[in-house]
């Protein structure tokens, strides 16, 4: 009797735990700004049919400065400066930290850096009025943490765990497919017009698996026109191809569904 | 113990569900009208019957006049052939689908034909260049002479495959052919393919005729000709070549039309000023009165399922569109926009009737739903009216006619069909003057 109130007694306050670590993990899902401003202007240029000229050029030198100049923003500097105010470092600590600063090509000391900013993120999650109080715990326990997931974008996003695509990937999905689907004009108005299709895309965007998901109904009698919006549907992935997917987050939108939906064209 | 496993494992599949992602939907509303880029590889003829120059031009011609059919319905793009790179005799056997990607085909059509004993064997093949696949394969054998049958056969097949309905290219059209002098024209019923080919004259021309209308089965026209200086509807057997008067009015009778059984006429009759309509039965001749009233009611036309009939009345003051029960009950005005509309005819789909509409001196060609809600003009001419549907209710043909002097100098009326987008407007080319046509519905079903 003891034994089974003991058990019992265990596991509940094991439940209670592991639904105490897992929920506000679950929690964070709305917060997805950092994706947003991952969609970065860059993909967009490298789409666009810009003549490369040498106009063109500098102003992709100019871009990429600018992105290693975020990328050393993230760098110690910032954070020493932060810990002044708690620390008041001695006139020699001071010198010290500037030698620190200027070797920003340890390629070491860069990868602690993102790895800090990724991890500041998390703290940053969980409570968002105590940044500075994080900042000092999170380079402890960086290194630990990094060590276990190596590749930072993946580490990144799983920390966002946002399920959707943002507008503005969306966005640019839904245009590119609009121009690749020939929407076959003999279609019954009065029918359900709806083809979903699941894919499973490469990390350039590339199909590598689609699949009607409704398909018994390609041979169902009387349904003869399901099969030709579908195959439309099936010609504009295949024509679209590779698809324009965000730069990052493969994990979130590796299997995606795409549902086309005739009727909004058709009926009018 | 069970419960407590269970907890265990849920826990766990709680614990590690924010590494799982949600599938992601994205919804696409939106697509193009673009004509679907297709390449009509020549059909090859086989080296048995390769010794006749004929046969060798057969192939050619064959592929010349799906594609023209394909390039005229306006939702096809068929590309150059001079950009093929695979011969056509490989590419029956086996496409290189990237070398018709290569070129932005999306469809590819290939095929072979052969004869033997009097016969043609036309065989084809509808692949899916992007998905590389094969979609559909057809072999028709006939005799020779009807090759352009087949052309037409296996355009409407690779039109029904890609788009979803029906084709309407293995088809004919009946119209008036017109000849001479504006003031002293002469008029001849003639029957051609769709597109223009195999022209036909069923009449001589020693009487005015107008309005022919085919019957369901396509052997039967009925048409409007002078019978002893009156007008009166006309019913003539196509085969045969016989004719009859339908009925036995004392006055003038006009505007006819089958209903869609084929076993009743529905027609105008006018007398004392009045005009009514009245439908006459072809197997026991009977006649029933549809409308009465003292106005003008004409061009009446049945819906697809026979329940209701559209006509045209000035019973308002000035001409317009009418709908009621098949028995005459329930008249409902449905146009009342501005101008004057005429010839109403119901869609062979049944959600839209076409009619001619005149306002500000100038013609119109346009639709609506059968309520009279949603009128889309299509077209807009000087002199322009009597549309009539092909049998998958996409395409409308008319004719037209230009302005001409007081001598009838520069007059000319001329067939043109019209897609329901109204962008798709194209001549049709007649061996004369044309007016009056009416479309058949297919021939192969």
């Amino acid at each position: 009797m003891t034994k089974s109130i003991f058990l019992s007694f265990f596991f509940h306050i094991l439940l209670i735990v592991l639904t105490a670590i897992s929920l506000p993990h679950m929690l964070r899902k709305p917060i997805d700004l950092p994706p947003v401003i991952s969609v970065e202007l860059i993909q967009i240029s490298d789409i666009t049919n810009i003549p490369y000229a040498p106009k063109a050029k500098k102003i992709l030198e100019k871009i990429k400065k600018e992105k290693e100049r975020i990328v050393s923003e993230q760098a110690p500097p910032k954070a020493v400066k932060k810990e002044k105010p708690e620390a008041i470092p001695l006139p020699d600590d001071v010198k010290k930290q500037k030698k620190i600063k200027t070797k920003k090509q340890n390629p070491k000391k860069i990868d602690t850096e993102i790895k800090q900013a990724s991890e500041f993120e998390k703290k940053e999650l969980f409570d968002p009025n105590q940044i500075a109080a994080l900042i000092d715990k999170s380079k402890i326990k960086q290194a630990e943490t990094i060590r276990k997931d190596n590749k930072i974008t993946q580490s990144q996003d799983k920390n966002f765990t946002t399920s959707s695509l943002t507008l503005s990937e969306e966005d640019a999905l839904k245009a590119q497919i609009f121009g690749c689907w020939s929407i076959p004009l003999g279609l019954p108005y009065n029918e359900d017009l709806l083809v979903k299709i699941k894919l499973k895309l490469k990390q350039d965007g590339t199909v590598i698996k689609s699949e009607i998901l409704d398909h018994v109904r390609m041979n169902t009698p009387g349904q003869a026109f399901y099969k030709v919006l579908a195959e439309s549907a099936l010609r504009a992935v295949r024509l679209c191809q590779p698809l324009r997917v965000p730069t990052t987050g493969y994990e979130r939108w590796k299997d995606l569904q795409l549902n086309f939906d005739a009727n909004e064209m058709l009926k009018g | 113990m069970k419960n407590k496993l269970f907890l265990v494992i849920l826990s766990i599949v709680v614990f590690f569900a924010k590494n799982s992602f949600a599938l992601i939907e994205v919804d696409i509303t939106r697509g193009n009208l673009n004509p679907l880029p297709i390449a009509v590889s020549s059909l090859y003829v086989e080296s048995k019957t390769s010794e006749a120059l004929e046969e060798t031009d057969l192939g050619a011609e064959i592929s010349k006049v799906v594609e023209t059919n394909l390039l005229r319905s306006g939702l096809f793009n068929p590309l150059a052939k001079d950009s093929f790179v695979q011969k056509p005799d490989i590419a029956h056997l086996k496409p290189r689908f990237e070398d018709w990607k290569l070129i932005k085909a999306q469809a590819l059509v290939t095929g072979k034909i052969n004869i033997a004993n009097d016969k043609l064997r036309v065989e084809f093949r509808l692949w899916d260049v992007l998905a590389a696949k094969e979609m559909m394969a057809l072999a028709f054998t006939t005799v020779p002479t009807n090759w352009r049958r087949i052309a037409h056969i296996i355009t409407d097949k690779i039109y029904k495959r890609l788009t979803g309905e029906e084709g309407y290219f293995d088809t004919r059209i009946i119209y008036v052919s017109e000849e001479g002098p504006k003031n002293q024209r002469i008029k001849k019923l003639a029957i051609m393919d769709q597109d223009g080919a195999n022209t036909k004259y069923l009449t001589l021309g020693n009487e005015l005729v107008l309005t022919p209308r085919f019957n369901p089965t396509n052997q039967m026209v009925t048409y409007m000709s002078f019978f002893r200086n009156l007008p009166r509807v006309y019913l003539l057997d196509i085969e045969t070549g016989v004719q009859e008067v339908v009925g036995d009015f004392p006055g003038m009778t006009f505007a006819p039309r089958f209903s869609p059984d084929g076993k009743k006429i529905i027609m105008s009759f006018a007398k004392d000023g009045n005009s009514d309509i009245f439908t006459m039965n072809l197997e026991t001749k009977e006649v029933e009165r549809i409308t009465e009233h003292p106005a003008i009611d004409t061009s009446p036309s049945y819906s697809p399922d026979g329940k209701y009939i559209s006509f045209n009345s000035d019973r308002s003051g000035l001409q317009q569109i009418y709908v009621m029960r098949s028995d005459g009950s329930d008249v409902k005005r449905i146009t009342f926009g501005k101008g004057i509309y005429g010839t109403p005819v119901w869609s062979p789909r049944g959600d839209l009737i076409a009619f001619t509409k005149m306002y500000k001196s100038n013609f119109y060609i346009g639709v609506m739903r059968t309520d009279g809600s949603g009128e889309r003009l299509l077209t807009e001419n000087y002199y322009q009216e009597a549309p009539s549907w092909s049998p998958n209710g996409r395409v409308l043909i008319f004719y037209r006619e230009t302005k001409s002097g007081s001598q009838g100098e520069g007059f000319s009326a001329t067939l043109w069909s019209i897609d329901l987008t109204g962008y798709n407007e194209r001549l049709i080319e007649t061996r004369t003057d044309a007016s009056d046509p009416s479309w058949s519905s297919l021939l192969t079903k």
